[in-house]
């Protein structure tokens, strides 16, 4: 373990953290934006810091860099916020990072009613991103994923849309019955491990010299999958996630379902999977037809059905998290590195959707699709925009959402060509209401009552305080759509999945 | 004579050993001796007094931490200092210097003596300090009773509301029915203890060292166990652990919300403190009797107490009630701690945590109270953020705290609670326990609702204006507030509680 007197993890955390106190101290609001630019840019910073500089960093244990550990009087329980960065963690990171920067710079320009305190919120959000992506220790992983819940369900209890006092009370149970879940899969762990740890590295040696009966590993997945699984909507646990999203403000909604509902997936990937491989096995088929049947087709016709944008937005994302959850279940590091790409992907994508849709509502003043109509004539950047965020949610080839859908395709069909096929005809799907919405929010003709809308508020096209936020995003998205390598070289580094697929073909 | 010599004549003497009590209780005298001979304009330095002398002992205990008493009965056995003791000890006198404060904000809008109020206060504190120390049943009960005529007399302090004499009706026939279980269960283990017929049999029998060795010796007798159950009964009611919770909510809403804060947490720990000598040294033999005992009451405790708080609209009854769910978990510790050392950390670490997350919320609520003290509604919170977002912050913290989410020290608690749990294999009881966390957002919630997200309704010319923050009051809140916070981040000295194994 070395002493770095640079950690950019633990800065990526703590200058979130620093300027949302400074602001909640009573900062004058000038200065409190001026100083959550910073706020904003020192993660995204840092996450490319890592992300560049992950190929080349000396590797320590299991393949992790850039490892320091701080003590917080908790080491007799074998607890400390042990910071970390391996294959799997480190792309993500950096798409934490960004994502953060995007949703940031969206509020600030936004004109929130309390913004101050708006910014605030967001910040300690994006600590405890970058801490969930960062933390080696299992319990901060934890931590760190409920830091970043709360601000969440306040920023969806003041400053949402409709029904925002019963979507936030909805969420704030639905998450909590799902953090509550997997924090006593996650104490299981810790005890039945025997390691005394909640060290990452510490369980998987202890469980690597000495694995789990499969009776118990079979328990403890059971239960850390239900608790991902709700806070990953996993169908049927999915009906916070829509009615959340469509009254949560843009930025709390970029950052939830972009990075923040990665979490269970990254868990499964980082913990559940290396650790209990059998468990993972005798769940595999279950997991992938909840997935299939429910996230996929179930949820993919939901979608059709929506009139509203947001709402639409929402139960996509729900639908998305399907593909995730086929390629854990495939027990294959080509499934699970997929996985992770999607991830990253997804994160990129739904982050710009929700971000175009609050951009499409200030100027049609509704959510409802079947009013709007011809917005590409007021504000054609927007609609290029938007077009290129659909396309990149149906996965088409250019952006990195095909790479991920591919890979994980590519693995399913080793796993069940059955599967294959409905998850092949959930592109389908995704494109009938992906392309129904952007054709009938910009194209045709616009309604009499959206005509009169659009001439009392005349935004005319994107701002370049909006495109600013949307182009970091669709940049990343078009980077890693042409260039994938940048990033399955680290993940080819880390092999996730790999225990559970030593286990599969012996 | 040298200075040695005279150091270690010191170090015998057992009135050493309880310079804290002593000191705290000479305060109390000192308070009405000021009110005789201080002229009537100057007894508004009273509570200050109280205040600054309290941080002053405080301070000299914090200073003495690590005691030579440590580990030593004192008093012919009837005192034993233990660092479970020392840990409540500090507990008390700190519940007690946030009651004193609180005391200031709700005493100003009544017309009732004062400085009573203050030197009960002390006393009461002084008992509960030595209550937790007690190796004796003699000690305990003596302790006991003082602990509870105090709070007697405190629960019907506003004398001239009827809720209030309710309240103290109440308290009083329920703390006398205990205290009758508990002294009958004490009877009934020195009466079988001394029967010479049985092994190991004892005259000493009210000393814990000498009970728990007949008893274990006589690990099924059914004498000892109807004792064992009584006693448990006693010490349930000063908890509020179902089926002896029925007095709380009444007597919660009733009692000056300071009172109510004295109740709520230095009370309750204190049945706690006496609860973990008993259940893991004392009665540790009769684990058959006493766990089981325990581990249902916890889940029982965990339901009632989040089911019965979900209803609730008057914020003293709620927080009451929640106040019950709360025994609950820290029952779920106490019952782990028989089997799992690092559970009776957890239980300090929990206390702790409750303290600054209650004191808190005490704190607000006796800002908003109107004059009539047990007339808080949760409507009376609409708008508390616009109103007062220093007041609003320190509630939603408090709250957050209590109800157990990151990154607040009450989190910190229940997970160490969960891990003890886990550990002792209760896994009904986890379910059960996240099932109640799970219920408590729902309520903690519905409070933060009100203060954050309605709207302020109209003036109502009935209620007046809650008081304005001092600084005194202010400066505790704030950093009642913090220290929630940064013990969510850094748990540092207090973590070292949980590291005997």
């Amino acid at each position: 373990m070395t002493e770095a007197s640079f950690d950019p993890l633990l800065l990526s955390i703590a200058a979130p953290l620093a300027v949302a106190l400074a602001i909640g101290l009573g900062l004058p609001k000038r200065w409190s934006v001026l100083l959550s630019y910073v706020g904003f840019a020192v993660p995204a910073l840092m996450g490319l810091h890592a992300w560049f500089h992950f190929g080349s960093a000396p590797k320590e244990a299991h393949g992790y860099a850039f490892l320091t550990r701080y003590s917080t009087g908790l080491d007799g329980l074998g607890i400390g916020l042990k910071l970390g960065l391996n294959g799997v963690s480190a792309p993500l990171f950096a798409m934490a990072g960004i994502v953060g920067l995007a949703a940031g710079l969206y509020a600030i320009q936004s004109q929130a009613e309390r913004l101050k305190i708006y910014l605030m919120l967001l910040l300690v959000m994006v600590a405890g991103l970058m801490g969930v992506f960062a933390s080696v220790d299992v319990f901060y992983y934890y931590f760190f994923h409920e830091l970043a819940l709360i601000p969440t369900f306040i920023m969806v209890g003041v400053w949402g849309g409709r029904d925002r006092s019963y979507a936030a009370m909805q969420m704030t149970i639905y998450l909590t019955l799902g953090a509550m879940l997997s924090l006593i899969g996650l104490i299981a762990l810790y005890v039945r491990s025997g390691a005394s740890s909640f060290d990452l590295l510490a369980l998987r040696d202890a469980l690597a010299a000495q694995p789990l009966d499969g009776l118990v590993q079979r328990h403890l997945f059971g239960i850390l999958l239900l608790g991902f699984g709700i806070l990953v909507s996993l169908w049927p646990f999915h009906s916070w996630a829509p009615l959340g999203y469509g009254a949560a403000p843009s930025s709390a909604a970029m950052l939830h379902a972009g990075v923040l509902k990665k979490f269970g997936l990254y868990g499964l990937i980082q913990i559940a999977l290396p650790l209990l491989p059998l468990g993972a096995l005798s769940w595999a088929h279950s997991l992938a037809g909840f997935a299939a049947f429910g996230n996929i087709l179930v949820i993919g016709f939901v979608t059709i059905a929506q009139r509203d944008l947001k709402q639409m937005v929402g139960y996509s994302s729900v639908m998305h998290m399907g593909y995730a959850f086929l390629g854990i279940a495939c027990g294959s590091v080509l499934g699970a590195s997929g996985v992770v790409l999607f991830m990253i992907a997804h994160g990129f994508s739904v982050a710009l959707l929700f971000l175009l849709s609050t951009s499409v509502h200030q100027r049609t003043q509704t959510f409802d699709l079947e009013q709007m109509g011809g917005l590409a004539r007021t504000a054609p950047i927007l609609a290029a925009f938007f077009v290129a965020a659909t396309f990149a949610g149906i996965g088409l080839p250019g952006f990195a959402n095909f790479w991920g859908e591919f890979t994980i395709f590519f693995a399913l069909w080793k796993f069940s060509p059955g599967y294959t096929v409905i998850a092949v005809s959930g592109i389908v799907i995704s494109a009938v209401y992906g392309l129904r919405a952007a054709a009938r929010i910009f194209f045709g003709e616009p309604t009499e009552e959206f005509a009169r809308v659009a001439a009392k508020h005349p935004r005319g096209d994107l701002a370049w305080a909006e495109r600013l936020p949307a182009l970091i995003l669709l940049v990343a998205l078009l980077w890693i759509g042409l260039w994938p390598k940048s990033v399955t070289d680290s993940i080819d580094l880390a092999k996730p999945g790999a225990p559970v697929a030593a286990l599969a073909q012996p | 004579m040298d200075l040695h010599s005279l150091q270690s004549a010191a170090a015998q003497n057992d009135w050493y050993a309880i310079f804290p009590e002593l000191l705290v209780a000479c305060l109390a005298l000192l308070l009405l001796v000021l009110e005789i001979i201080l002229p009537k304009r100057s007894h508004g330095l009273i509570p200050a007094v109280a205040i600054v002398g309290q941080l002053g002992i405080l301070a000299g205990l914090v200073i003495n931490y690590d005691s030579s008493f440590r580990g030593v009965a004192t008093f012919n056995g009837l005192l034993l200092h233990s660092s479970g003791g020392q840990a409540l000890r500090l507990f008390f006198l700190l519940a007690s210097i946030l009651v004193c404060l609180l005391a200031r904000v709700t005493l100003a809008r009544q017309s009732v003596p004062a400085v009573e109020f203050y030197h009960i206060v002390l006393v009461v504190a002084a008992s509960m300090m030595l209550l937790v120390q007690s190796h004796h049943f003699v000690m305990l009960f003596v302790a006991l009773e003082t602990v509870t005529i105090g709070l007697y007399i405190l629960v019907s302090y506003f004398r001239t509301s009827t809720r209030t004499l309710e309240a103290g009706l109440k308290y009083l026939i329920m703390g006398a029915l205990s205290s009758a279980l508990l002294l009958f269960g004490i009877v009934l283990l020195y009466g079988v203890a001394g029967n010479p017929l049985l092994p190991a049999h004892t005259d000493h029998a009210m000393d814990y060292t000498a009970l728990a060795t007949f008893l274990a010796a006589n690990p099924h007798n059914f004498m000892a166990s109807a004792g064992i159950a009584l006693v448990l009964s006693g010490v349930a009611f000063k908890i509020g652990a179902f089926p002896f919770q029925i007095w709380v909510p009444d007597v919660y809403q009733g009692a000056p919300t300071p009172v109510t804060a004295f109740l709520a947490v230095a009370s309750k720990a204190a049945g706690f403190g006496v609860l973990l000598v008993l259940a893991t040294q004392t009665f540790a033999s009769y684990g058959w009797l006493v766990t089981p005992v325990l581990t249902l009451m916890a889940g029982a405790t965990l339901l009632f107490g989040n089911l019965a708080a979900l209803t609730q609209n008057n914020v003293k009854r709620l927080i009451g009630l929640s106040g019950v769910s709360h025994a609950g978990f820290l029952l779920l510790g106490v019952s782990a701690a028989a089997t799992v050392p690092m559970a009776i950390g957890a239980v300090y670490f929990y206390l702790y945590a409750y303290l600054i997350a209650s004191f808190a919320v005490f704190g607000v609520m006796a800002h908003v109270a109107g004059t009539d003290d047990s007339d808080q509604e949760l409507s009376h919170y609409a708008g508390l953020a616009r109103r007062s977002p220093f007041l609003g912050a320190v509630l939603a913290i408090g709250l957050g705290s209590l109800a157990g989410i990151p990154p607040f020290a009450g989190f910190m608690g229940k997970f160490f609670i969960f891990i003890a749990a886990y550990r002792a294999h209760f896994f009904c009881l986890l379910a059960i326990a996240i099932t109640s966390v799970v219920i408590s957002i729902y309520y903690y919630f519905g409070w933060i609702r009100a203060a954050f997200f309605d709207t302020e309704p109209a003036a109502d010319a009935s209620r007046p204006e809650g008081s304005a923050v001092e600084w005194p009051a202010g400066l505790a809140l704030a950093t009642l507030a913090l220290t929630s916070l940064a013990l969510g981040f850094y748990q540092g000295p207090l973590g070292r509680l949980l590291d005997r194994r």
